[in-house]
């Protein structure tokens, strides 16, 4: 039940493949600009080692790239044939490919996450997106959404620091396949990808302000989303956040999307393989160190074999290497920011101090950097703030059912709705309780897939509209 | 009915020993529509409606806040069962109000040009047209799916499948065309399996309680749809600040800054919201109306031996 069970020697990834610049401007128009406001520092938070200094866009950047893309919409990219369109996605997505290694190092140092995630989820499937959308720019008209489909102008998208790669490329294929222009502003903590990502348009011969990237905070972001140039918005991210936009948006004529926060059941009967629901487990919690807002954070698990299924993972858990992000052997991670670190630690505070008991395996953390063990709580009630709360982190809350019914009820008991898991043996029971859960993406003895073909987004305060397949297309077309 | 052609003549006879020989009309009382039932508002509340020249009509509840809660209830109490059904046996039901509109024709007719002076062939056209449009939503309650859904091809050993289910709570505010309008509306969130609390029209709402008598007896289980009559100004707020509500149409909304107040209010519980405007209600629908309110729902699944 200790991490020693297997020792592994260091296998860490070259870092000499990347190469971070010391300050970084705006990518407006197709260039790299100074940015008229101040600059931040964005740091890896494996080793809070600062990185660089990050412009920060203020309003009048903001203008600025959203002039450009509007210029780009309508005198370039919304007069080209979708099938010229879509070869620009298609290279797009092969620098991708032929830089992923650049990609998820910089992903890795920048974001905390593990290489092994980077590499094998975030980038190949960044990469995929783009892909599947550049088939789509010459046959929108056979998506189902009229005859004659037409784009909607600039796009203002704002993108989460989680995914950042990934959930730009969740933002950028769609948009520019249906022949709109896009403003996009990164998260703060996460920018280099996004900026790398410039750099790759640029190699694609993109046409200038067709994409534009703004880094920044939260006024940056605010100030996109206001633009009154901006035809559409798209957001990623927390659901206050969402709600903030939904209410900035009010009266105009933007179109909008928002995928917002969760709190995912992840529901295990008793005649659900007992392993495989172990690892499906592992995986919807503390995949990403548990920065994923469709993650299986509310584990349900059936009354009689509640004891097994929370010995078995505990077993688990002690299993879980936690540690630099570049070692190929690490599981979890770097928490993303201090921020991030400081109000997972306060809901875990506040699980104990509700009565819950909390567990985590022995396991050193590195000294410097933002760290979280793997942690779960048991004897959790439906009233705790842990049961309630979207704590983006690597921490599972454990509750017990007796009956589907009783695990339909409490897994729809909340305000959000993005995901849910279900694991058991019975394929009717699948799809009855498949047809039961508000939610809108359901892993059945699975969890936490992507892909590009496949619709992602939630009902209820988990925010409207897809991304991902023919549906991610609606939020771009009038 | 209170057409005033069908009045008749009061006045006393010159005889003064003979009887007066007239029968004076059965009045109807016009009455919110929650939960199946056909109460008054719960504020004993009620307003004027006039015709299209000014002549008084009826006195129509005026609903309140309290209403729009109940009725919320009721619409939420109902969603469950409502968008369990078949998607067949919603569809025949929306078809039975068909049905049942075009038994009563001739009532909706005069109701129509009551309220909007339109002429005999206008309203004809207009509660033709609402049969129509019923009969058209009717027959998608158990195709959308197909045409919105379907399997996606992953790149990996699962099956994938995309379905669309109701939202859940849709309050709608129906625009000034009395039927028509109306029906336009409302049959397709509930022809979609969503639940509905309908703000009628504020100068023209008797023809929606007589809608609501439509379906109360063309077998729309009670609390499908609840009928509100009242001022858009009052209740509408409500509607859109609603924690239990799950959509918002404000096509009946004509005042901008109101319906900007309302999609605020509406941010609260992200709420999907569809926006007033121009619309040709007698132009064929889109699928829109039914998208609008519908989720997307994804389920994965391995696939092995």
């Amino acid at each position: 039940m200790t991490s020693n069970v297997f020792e592994y020697a260091p296998a860490p990834e070259s870092r000499s493949v990347v190469d971070i610049r010391s300050s970084y401007g705006l990518f407006v128009d197709g260039e790299f600009v100074e940015g008229h406001g101040r600059s931040f520092k964005t740091v890896n938070p494996a080793t809070e080692e600062v990185l660089a200094d990050v412009a920060e866009a203020d309003e009048s950047d903001v203008d600025a790239a959203v002039r450009a893309a509007r210029r780009a919409h309508s005198r370039v990219w919304s007069r080209m044939s979708g099938a010229e369109r879509g070869k620009y996605l298609f290279r797009i997505a092969r620098i991708i490919q032929e830089r992923a290694r650049e990609l998820a190092v910089l992903e890795s140092i920048d974001n905390g996450k593990p290489i092994r995630e980077s590499r094998d989820v975030d980038v190949p499937t960044a990469a995929a997106h783009f892909f599947y959308y550049a088939g789509w720019a010459d046959k929108l008209e056979y998506a189902g959404f009229g005859a004659d489909p037409q784009p909607l102008g600039v796009a203002g998208q704002v993108i989460p620091w989680n995914f950042p790669l990934l959930m730009l490329a969740w933002k950028i294929a769609p948009a520019l396949a249906c022949g709109n222009t896009v403003v996009l502003k990164p998260a703060e903590t996460t920018p280099l990808t996004a900026l790398l990502f410039a750099e790759i348009c640029q190699q694609a011969d993109l046409p200038p302000g067709v994409v534009n990237i703004l880094t920044g905070a939260g006024e940056t972001g605010r100030a996109v989303v206001a633009h009154p140039g901006v035809d559409k918005v798209a957001f990623t991210g927390s659901t206050e956040v969402g709600r903030a936009i939904a209410r900035a948006v009010a009266g105009t004529d933007k179109k909008v999307t928002l995928e917002l926060g969760g709190k995912a059941a992840n529901i295990v009967f008793d005649d659900a393989p007992v392993d495989q629901a172990v690892e499906g487990i592992v995986n919807g919690i503390f995949f990403n160190q548990g920065h994923v807002c469709c993650a299986g954070s509310r584990l349900l698990v059936q009354e009689s074999v509640a004891e097994e299924v929370v010995e078995r993972l505990k077993r688990r858990m002690g299993t879980l290497r936690v540690g630099d992000p570049l070692d190929k052997n690490t599981d979890v991670g770097a928490i993303n920011s201090a921020e991030q670190l400081a109000r997972i630690r306060q809901l875990s505070e506040i699980g104990e101090a509700e009565g819950a008991g909390r567990w985590s395996p022995p396991c050193e953390l590195p000294e410097h950097g933002y760290w979280f063990p793997p942690t779960v709580f048991t004897g959790v009630s439906q009233a705790h703030r842990i049961a309630r709360e979207e704590i983006f982190g690597p921490v599972l809350s454990v509750l017990t059912f007796r009956t589907p019914a009783e695990a339909v009820e409490k897994a729809n008991n909340t305000p959000y709705g993005l995901s849910a898991g279900i694991w058991t043996d019975k394929g009717s029971r699948i799809l009855w309780m498949a047809s039961r859960l508000r939610a809108g993406v359901v892993w059945s003895n699975t969890f936490n897939r992507f892909d590009p073909a496949s619709p992602f987004g939630g009902y209820k305060e988990s925010g409207y509209g897809r991304e991902g397949g023919r549906h991610g297309l609606e939020g771009y077309l009038k | 009915m209170t057409r005033r052609t069908t009045r008749p003549s009061t006045r006393p006879s010159t005889r003064p020993d003979a009887r007066i020989d007239v029968r004076i009309d059965v009045r109807k009382t016009y009455k919110l529509y929650i939960g199946g039932a056909f109460p008054r508002s719960e504020s004993g509340r009620s307003y004027v409606v006039d015709d299209a020249r000014g002549r008084f009509l009826a006195n129509a509840s005026q609903a309140s806040r309290k209403d729009a809660r109940d009725a919320v209830v009721a619409a939420r109490k109902a969603f469950g069962g409502w968008a369990g059904r078949t998607a067949y046996n919603r569809g025949q039901v929306v078809y039975r109000i068909a049905e049942v509109l075009e038994s009563r024709r001739a009532q909706l007719e005069a109701e129509v040009r009551d309220a909007t002076g339109a002429t005999p062939a206008q309203a004809r056209a207009n509660v033709e047209a609402a049969v129509d449009r019923l009969v058209w939503y009717a027959g998608w309650a158990d195709k959308i799916a197909q045409v919105t859904g379907g399997a996606n091809p992953v790149a990996g050993p699962y099956f994938n499948h995309s379905a669309p289910e109701p939202t859940g709570v849709v309050a709608v505010v129906a625009p000034d065309d009395p039927l028509l309008g109306l029906v336009s509306v409302l049959a397709p969130v509930i022809a979609c399996g969503n639940t509905a609390v309908v703000l009628a029209s504020e100068p023209h709402p008797l023809p929606a309680v007589t809608l609501a008598e439509v379906m109360a007896t063309a077998d729309v289980p009670g609390g499908v749809v609840n009928v509100l009559t009242g001022f858009r100004a009052e209740v509408a707020p409500w509607l859109a600040a609603h924690m239990d509500v799950n959509a918002l149409d404000l096509t009946g909304i004509d005042d901008p800054g109101l319906a900007r107040t309302l999609e605020e209010a509406a941010a609260e519980n992200l709420k999907r919201v569809r926006r007033p405007g121009p619309e040709d209600l007698t132009a064929a629908p889109a699928l829109d109306r039914m998208t609008t309110f519908l989720e997307t729902k994804t389920v994965w699944h391995p696939m092995g031996v």
